[in-house]
């Protein structure tokens, strides 16, 4: 039988699996962008799991969880089309993604 | 309810690989694909839940636009693989280190008596005609509109800063711009010449 617990472990190993993600990649801005929205899944299956098991509790609305997720969604989307476009504009100047040549603004 | 069980560990199953993928594959282009496969299984998994309308959002939104966008962007970009490669493996153990002691940490917390399903009720079934859909429209048309309409000023936001961001003007193409005319003054435009009269045109003399 699923429990709660099922999906919170699920959603804190997707977190992890995307903090080390961010480890490993950490030269490779498309990837670190991949990370930073696998992370975001992780905590939208958390308010989900929440909002399915929590409609028995008294005092709780029960779709508050995916009303949070609409807006997470939402404001994830906004942010991705932003931080790719900073990225495009970011190649077509350095002709790199590599972060480290991030540096221009170093004293 | 043991082929759910079955479906949940198959689904988990799945979606740890994909993401385990996403992080490791060589190619940008294969960890956009295994990204994709991640959100449609979490769709599966939501759809487990209980959360039709999301699990649906998250197919055609994160999916369809969002993923779409990082293809397009992964496929546009001429990236040097090889440079980004350097050194990949020798941050594995500082990485996977921090993230077995996160997922140590929060398993201790989630794994325990609190969250097991004897502390929590199993959730009630749900009446044959209840519309997941309806119900959050009903919330969030009410309770949450305010939220509502800021998310489409965020909305808002976003496209105009992604246009702003990337546009390129052609420089020979011609066109109005309004601030300039209404900067203009009159000095700019009109100048008052002083010049000697001519003379009338009846004292001209025509040839008698």
């Amino acid at each position: 039988m699923i429990s709660l617990s099922h999906y919170l472990v699920l959603g804190a190993l997707l977190f992890a699996i995307s903090v080390i993600g961010i480890f490993l990649n950490r030269k490779n801005v498309i990837i670190l962008l991949m990370a930073i929205e696998l992370m975001l899944l992780a905590v939208n299956t958390n308010f989900i799991a929440f909002s399915h098991y929590l409609d028995t509790i008294p005092g709780y609305d029960p779709l508050a969880g995916q009303v949070f997720v609409f807006f997470i969604l939402t404001v994830a989307a906004a942010e991705s089309a932003i931080g790719l476009a900073i990225l495009v504009v970011l190649f077509r100047n350095l002709h790199t993604v590599d972060v480290e040549e991030l540096d221009h603004l170093k004293g | 309810m043991a082929f759910q069980t079955f479906l949940f560990y198959q689904l988990a199953t799945i979606l740890l690989f994909a993401a385990l993928r996403v992080i490791t594959a060589r190619n940008p282009v294969h960890s956009a694909l295994f990204l994709v496969l991640a959100f449609v299984t979490s769709a599966g998994l939501w759809l487990l839940l209980e959360a039709e309308f999301l699990a649906i959002t998250l197919v055609l939104v994160y999916v369809g636009a969002v993923m779409v966008l990082f293809l397009f962007v992964v496929m546009m970009l001429d990236i040097n693989l090889a440079r980004l490669r350097e050194r990949f493996w020798s941050y594995l153990p500082l990485g996977a280190g921090v993230g077995l002691i996160m997922v140590a940490e929060m398993a201790l917390v989630l794994w325990g008596r609190y969250f097991q399903l004897g502390e929590m009720p199993r959730p009630l079934p749900l009446p044959a005609d209840y519309s997941n859909t309806k119900e959050l429209g009903r919330v969030l048309y009410t309770d949450y509109v305010y939220p509502f309409e800021l998310a489409a000023v965020i909305l808002l936001v976003a496209i105009v800063a992604a246009i702003a961001l990337t546009l390129r003007r052609r420089k020979a193409s011609k066109y109005q711009d309004p601030s300039q005319q209404i900067r203009v003054r009159r000095e700019d435009r009109i100048r008052v010449v002083a010049m000697k009269a001519e003379a009338r045109a009846d004292e001209m003399t025509t040839d008698k």
